[in-house]
């Protein structure tokens, strides 16, 4: 338990610790702290309250607010603490102080003095803690405050503090790059340090500095290498070995700045390629931290230029992974594959088998993780089925943050690889469908343009099926009850434009559907807006192929509705399309090309087809227009219908009032029907111009509507197409099955394929379902290929280069045949039996121990007098919360305060057997134990003989 | 960045202690560990030991009633981080003898002290125990 000096503790500090401890739930946890914040606040400014005791109460502060209540009452307190000369105290108070204050808190300002001042003490443990503190609370205005000082302090001659220091310069750097673009020649020097800490610490700075700039620390390369090396020829002080890897930490590290360095440089990648090798040699694939460096070092040789020896190691790794049955090993070695696949993709193949038993596991991290993978394989031969998985997943979960991301990479596959317009239309309708909400409002006018636009190719039959098929799907779809916004959207633009299209649906149909979906959603004003826009494309198209428009008794209902609407878009839509239906069929078509939405438009900003009226206007008298920069003097409103007015502008302001203009066709034509060079007699009512432009929304006519997406969708790159293939996946397809070396490699054909699976089957014994064997068909290269596949698997023959142990493809096999028997994992618990905690061997003197003990027996004693009556009643208390015993928890060591459970009073007194049994079977030190037990015992627990799992399952 | 928080809860999802790297309101801290303790307290040993959470990944591991989390960005090493949490109990438990819950909540302060030799700016800092201890012994022994 530590000293009791400086960590004195009060009982009321106890009494604290155990009520939280004891809670039972939130609401109990709750009360307790609201209670002990009423305390806090009156005592906490109470004068003159000693310094110890005010450290307890800055922590019992920490307590209030890491359990979820607000302490800002007492944030003073803990600045003021910072000011104290004992180091603790001040420690404690920087310590709060970095909890409670974000860099731009108020009180921050009142620290910086004392940081200032604290850098500059002797005491070398007052600059690590102010050093801790410059680390979080120091924000841009105030670096300077300190930065003087901390480069001072980079040639400290403690090694603790040149860590620190770097560690702070490191945060200025992320802060504000440019207060210290002057220093960061620093982080190189201190990558030679003495002291291997301080080396290990810039790497960290390192890391970032390389990240951004790569070229300018080429020159690193050999120093990195070689320090590299020397740590994993176990250089390194012995106290920087884990689980007896050398410093596996600072190797992971540097492993992460080689693969940045290396990435694409040829040169530099050939001078890691030794030290790689070796530690991909001496990894220790038993541990955990083994590991962690082999997934670090694979990584790196999938970034470094490549090397054929180390991507087999990296290959043959990935392999030792996924047939592990941890599934910690398998996640790792799901995403080292997804690195790895990159260069050699062939690889995926052999482990076909593992990942689909990744992407059938209930875990839900483990499938994730190989939809990422799958992701990153997809190919058009194999799109169809990861996207259909990844929808159905997608379907299954309530995450929305995790739905976005798959729904987006549905689109994005779909984009990329559709086998057919069918699919891809089904596809995108699934995706809008689940997660209409979630997906960015461009995949919607992407796929809008996408079905306008067509194929590009000069497919015109193509193009109209494609239309069809997405008009009859929507239809159909309009018969679910709730829809996403963005789906209608779509949905009401597509029936609008290629509704009536093909004549299989007539226009009072697609018009009464329109109707329906404005109603429906009748709190969607966008969706209104796209039904109306639509509505009146069909209703112009029927005029334009001369055929009588009869209005639905809906529809009429809708736009009287419409036309009182408080939207003033909605409104306008409404008035324009009362006005269109009364236009002449010349006149809508003109102003309604049927399916004309990719069509240029030609925007005439110089209004050219204006010249006839205005050399009219001018023979008549008219003042000719004068540009505004070439007048002088006011602005004058009239100005703007220049034109109209027979005056000149004049210089100064106007007293009379304006005349009414007069009634002018010309300025009012919508800019969006400027394209057409002939004007068209728009009847009133006519509306301000300015509104068509301000319309957010794809407005009244569908060139106008088109104009809007147009520029929506410039960002959005044009992937869709029938023809694209990655032509590395082609290509590896092709080689990989001409490379095959095997002289009885069976290929082609499918009859002796299927034989051939089904005989390795039998033989094998292996029962892997037929749904599998298609999927993993179907994911990794058509049946022919895994048919080849399976052959290899025991006729061991290997493709390509890149090769992997003949055994490797047969084991992921058995691999996938094991999968029913419950998996085992090693168990979770710390296992004290490592060599760092042994060192620190049980004494065998008894006298010794006894020695130990006489200071604590009073103390025991006395706490079991005073326990002793609280004991019965108590005893099932905040104790009950430890005395499950975790399920699985075999491991030898026995727990920390099993010595309470069997070490009754007699022991204490005579026994220095019992005493010597019980301490070669458990902790280090039995004092401590003691000590626990005597505050245990304070609490008001006692352990007895009826309860001997007490603390059972105490860490450890 | 790579280590975004710290935090130990016990099995009934009560927090014990909390460590942020990056500045979040409390009340943004209070949801994100409901949510995350949420989360990995549902999942058995046989999963794997990471989940992931919005921006965060979480690498998780239990000692007896405590769970140990550690939010990390999404291109850290996880297993790394799985050690890292090792390092970290071992490292208490050479302190504290035998460490547990108790000792935790008694001497918060204690345990953040080492953290704060551990980690800093979300980067690990230190890892050899020794120099982890010195100071905090050094703090026991002046005071």
């Amino acid at each position: 338990m530590g000293s009791q000096g400086g960590f004195y503790q009060s009982k009321e500090f106890l009494d604290l610790v155990k009520s939280i401890g004891e809670a039972r739930s939130k609401a109990e946890e709750d009360r307790i702290v609201l209670s002990e914040i009423e305390t806090l606040k009156r005592r906490i400014s109470e004068p003159d309250t000693p310094k110890r005791k005010m450290k307890e109460y800055i922590i019992r502060l920490v307590y209030v607010e890491m359990l979820g209540h607000d302490a800002s009452f007492g944030y003073i307190h803990a600045v003021k603490m910072t000011h104290d000369d004992t180091l603790l105290v001040k420690r404690t108070g920087y310590l709060a102080v970095t909890l409670f204050l974000n860099e731009d808190h108020d009180l921050i300002i009142l620290i910086v003095n004392t940081i200032q001042k604290d850098l500059k003490s002797d005491n070398y443990l007052v600059v690590c803690v102010a050093l801790n503190a410059v680390c979080k609370l120091i924000n841009e205005e105030t670096i300077p405050a300190v930065l003087p000082q901390i480069v001072e302090l980079l040639a400290h001659p403690k090694e603790a503090v040149r860590k620190k220091a770097i560690m702070a310069l490191y945060r200025f750097y992320q802060k504000s790059p440019s207060s210290v673009s002057h220093l960061v020649s620093n982080f190189r020097k201190r990558l030679c340090d003495n002291d291997p800490g301080v080396m290990g610490a810039t790497l960290c700075p390192l890391f970032d500095l390389i990240t951004n700039d790569v070229n300018s620390y080429k020159d690193l390369v050999i120093s990195f290498v070689s320090i590299l090396k020397q740590v994993a020829e176990r250089r390194l002080p012995k106290a920087y070995d884990y689980h007896q890897m050398p410093a596996p930490f600072i190797q992971i590290k540097l492993l992460k700045i080689l693969a940045l360095l290396g990435s694409g440089d040829k040169q530099a990648s050939e001078n890691m390629y030794t030290v790689v090798g070796d530690i991909f040699r001496k990894c220790d694939s038993s541990s955990n931290i083994g590991n962690a460096v082999l997934y670090e070092c694979i990584c790196c040789v999938s970034s470094i230029y490549p090397n054929p020896k180390l991507l087999e190691s990296a290959a043959d790794a990935i392999s030792r992974f996924l047939k592990s049955d941890s599934h910690n090993l398998k996640y790792m070695g799901i995403d080292a594959l997804g690195r790895l696949i990159k260069i050699s993709p062939e690889i995926a193949e052999q482990h076909q088998l593992a990942v689909i038993d990744c992407l059938e596991d209930p875990d839900d991290t483990l499938k994730r993780k190989t939809f990422e993978l799958l992701y990153k394989m997809t190919k058009s031969t194999n799109v169809e089925v990861i996207v259909d998985r990844m929808i159905d997943y997608m379907i299954s979960i309530n995450d929305n943050h995790y739905k976005t991301e798959i729904a987006s990479r549905c689109v994005e596959l779909a984009e990329q690889f559709a086998p057919s317009n069918q699919w891809f239309i089904q596809t995108m309708n699934k995706v809008f469908e689940h997660a209409g909400d979630l997906v960015n409002i461009k995949v919607a006018h992407n796929l809008m343009r996408l079905i306008a636009e067509g194929f590009g190719e000069d497919d015109n039959t193509a193009d109209s099926q494609l239309r069809s098929s997405a008009v009859e799907s929507y239809l159909y779809i309009l018969g679910e009850p709730k829809l996403p916004s963005v789906f209608l959207q779509v949905i009401c633009w597509v029936l609008g434009e290629y509704g009536t299209a093909d004549g299989k649906y007539s226009a009072s149909y697609i018009t009464g559907k329109l109707c329906d979906v404005a109603e429906a959603y009748s709190n969607d004003e966008t969706v209104k807006a796209y039904a109306v826009t639509a509505l009146m494309k069909i209703y112009a198209f029927e005029i334009a192929a001369g055929r009588m428009v009869d209005m639905l008794p809906e529809c009429h209902s809708l736009m009287e509705e419409f036309l009182a609407s408080h939207s003033t878009d909605l409104q306008q839509r409404a008035y324009e399309l009362q006005a269109v239906i009364g236009l002449d069929a010349h006149a809508v078509e003109s102003i309604m090309p049927s399916d004309a939405s990719c069509e240029d438009i030609e925007v005439d900003k110089a209004l050219s087809f204006l010249n006839g009226y205005i050399q009219e206007s001018i023979e008549k008298g008219a003042q000719p227009y004068i540009p505004e920069s070439e007048r002088s003097g006011m602005l004058n409103i009239s100005n703007f219908r220049n034109q109209d007015h027979h005056e000149a502008s004049s210089h100064g302001l106007r007293f009379e009032a304006y005349e009414l203009p007069k009634q002018t066709v010309q300025a009012r034509i919508p800019p969006a029907s400027l394209a057409s060079t002939e004007l068209v007699p728009v009847p009133e009512p006519v509306y301000p111009r300015e509104s068509y432009q301000t319309t957010t929304v794809p407005s009244v006519s569908s060139d106008a509507a088109s104009t809007e997406l147009k520029l929506r969708l410039d960002g959005v790159q044009k992937k869709w197409g029938r023809q694209t293939h990655f032509p590395s996946t082609s290509t590896s397809n092709s080689t990989s099955q001409k490379t095959v070396n095997g002289i009885t490699q069976v290929d082609g054909s499918n009859t002796a394929n299927s034989r051939t699976r089904e005989t390795y089957d039998s033989r094998k014994q292996v029962e892997i379902s037929p749904e599998k064997q298609k999927l993993a068909a179907s994911l990794f290269g058509g049946p022919s290929k895994t048919e080849k596949k399976s052959a290899t698997g025991h006729k061991s023959s290997k493709p390509s280069s890149h090769m992997v142990k003949s055994h490797a493809p047969k084991s992921s096999m058995e691999v996938a045949s094991e999968k029913t028997s419950p998996v085992q994992q090693p168990p979770d618990l710390l296992d004290f039996g490592e060599p760092t905690v042994k060192s620190t061997a049980p004494s065998l003197d008894p006298f010794k121990d006894l020695e130990g003990l006489l200071e604590p027996t009073t103390q025991v004693s006395s706490a079991v007098n005073h326990s002793s009556t609280a004991a019965v009643t108590k005893s099932p208390d905040i104790m009950g919360l430890y005395t499950e015993t975790p399920a699985g928890a075999h491991h030898k060591d026995s727990d920390i305060l099993s010595g309470l459970s069997n070490s009754p009073m007699t022991n204490m007194v005579g026994g220095t057997t019992t005493m010597q049994v019980a301490q070669s079977s458990k902790s280090p030190n039995l004092k401590d134990s003691l000590e626990k037990d005597a505050l245990v015992r304070q609490m008001g627990v006692t352990p007895s003989s009826q309860n001997p799992n007490l603390f059972k399952d105490l860490l450890g | 960045m790579g280590i975004r928080f710290i935090l130990m809860v016990n099995k009934q999802g009560q927090t014990r202690l909390a460590q942020y790297y990056e500045w979040l309101t409390l009340e943004e801290r209070r949801a994100l560990e409901g949510e995350i303790v949420r989360k990995c307290l549902a999942r058995n040993e046989q999963q794997c030991s990471f989940v992931e959470h919005r921006n965060y990944k979480i690498v998780y591991r239990r000692y007896a009633s405590l769970f140990f989390l550690v939010g990390v960005d999404n291109d850290e090493n996880e297993l790394a981080i799985l050690e890292f949490i090792h390092l970290l109990v071992e490292t208490m438990d050479r302190h504290f003898g035998n460490v547990c819950e108790l000792d935790i909540m008694f001497h918060l302060e204690k345990a953040h002290f080492m953290l704060e030799e551990m980690v800093m700016n979300g980067c690990i800092v230190e890892t050899s125990k020794a120099q982890i201890l010195t100071p905090v012994q050094l703090l026991e022994k002046t005071s």
